[in-house]
């Protein structure tokens, strides 16, 4: 049995660690409510969004523009979303073995290109040509320290502008989605070309529509598209916080057992040196008096 | 009529109006009460509402799309 000592090194070390883990599932809870708070408030923008540009579209074909444009899937994008930090368990692995797995299968034979959205997975493909950065700057690494509308639609433009090029066939953003704390489920989204969603809620209403209809759907397509990538990135991080959370409670969890186990094999111990301690003065005892 | 301002991070303003003055992508428009339903894009600039108590509020928007519908205005700005 292991001596006291290294036990007790060993309770304490684990103590602190619970400490850790307990904290940070702490801030993580906090970060998360404020996620999940980013995700309400831009529901009725994408919400009302989708609906006028269902009503636009409705009438109209809108099969021709840009950012429609289908063609032999030669050249992908792959918007690959993680996390820039670690410690909340298989978030980031998940949507790197997805994407692994897609590209081995759907997009064998064509010619991929993955941006990174947050740290995780610049670290892999770094290595890899795989990696794309062109025209992005260094605002793909740090778009988790301040995640606003605006630092978004930057990289938004860039993706569209880059797809109206024709650099890109097809862009793909791969990311966790929110389900709840304890869930988050992979997502391969198409976001371009623009999949063309049923205009079946179209409303009865007669609009007068400034300037023209074809106008307004130029202009709101890619709104619609910031949009989407916003609501991907915002998704992917109240995701994170919550898989960290729970990755942490588990933690603290494990460690509290470890702490239980440690704590009855130092007692055993501390029994095992006083009973011998025990033997040994009774043995001496009866030595002398023998 | 009501007005709802909503940007992509909140809703900036929502309330009772008489008149809201809007930077319509062909021309500035100006909306009273009982206004046709109409669907517009927006250009840079400033939004007006006027409360019904006559209060003015101004917002600086980046473009947007306006939908007017049955004495409701929803202006999504940028």
């Amino acid at each position: 049995m292991a001596n006291l000592k290294e036990i007790r090194i060993r309770i304490a070390s684990v103590n602190s660690t619970m400490q850790i883990t307990s904290a940070m599932k702490m801030v993580s809870a906090a970060k998360l409510k404020r996620a999940q708070d980013a995700v309400t408030r831009m529901r009725p923008y994408s919400e009302k969004l989708q609906e006028i540009l269902s009503n636009v579209s409705s009438t109209l074909d809108a099969s021709e523009g840009v950012y429609s444009r289908e063609s032999d899937v030669k050249n992908v994008l792959v918007v690959a979303i993680t996390s820039n930090r670690g410690l909340c368990g298989g978030f980031n692995n998940n949507v790197l073995k997805e994407l692994r797995n897609s590209l081995r299968t759907q997009y064998a034979g064509a010619n991929v290109k993955v941006l990174s959205l947050g740290k995780k997975a610049a670290d892999v493909y770094r290595k890899t040509n795989m990696h794309y950065t062109d025209g992005f700057g260094e605002t793909p690494y740090t778009i988790f320290d301040k995640l606003t509308f605006e630092n978004v639609s930057k990289i938004a433009n860039e993706i569209m502008n880059q797809f109206a090029k024709g650099k890109f066939d097809k862009v793909v953003i791969a990311y966790n989605s929110f389900k709840n704390a304890a869930m988050q489920q992979v997502k391969l989204e198409q976001y371009l070309p623009v999949v063309q969603t049923g205009g079946a809620s179209a409303s009865k209403v007669e609009y007068i529509y400034e300037p023209t209809k074809e106008q307004i759907l130029e202009d709101l397509i890619p709104r619609s598209l910031k949009i989407q990538l916003f609501k991907a990135l915002l998704d992917s991080n109240a995701a994170e916080h919550g898989a960290r959370m729970t990755a942490m409670h588990k933690a603290t969890d494990n460690a509290g057992a470890l702490v239980k186990e440690l704590k009855i094999n130092y007692n055993k111990a501390r029994q095992a040196a006083i009973t011998n301690e025990i033997l040994e003065i009774v043995a001496g005892a009866d030595a002398l008096n023998g | 009529m009501k007005v709802e301002i909503i940007s992509p991070e909140a809703t900036l303003y929502r309330g009772e109006v008489s008149f809201v003055y809007l930077p319509g992508s062909d021309g500035s428009l100006g909306v009273l009460n009982n206004h046709a339903p109409l669907i517009s894009s927006l250009k840079k600039g400033v939004v007006r509402v006027k409360e019904v108590t006559g209060k003015e509020h101004k917002f600086e928007v980046n473009g947007g799309t306006v939908e007017v519908m049955n004495n409701k205005i929803i202006i999504l700005a940028e």
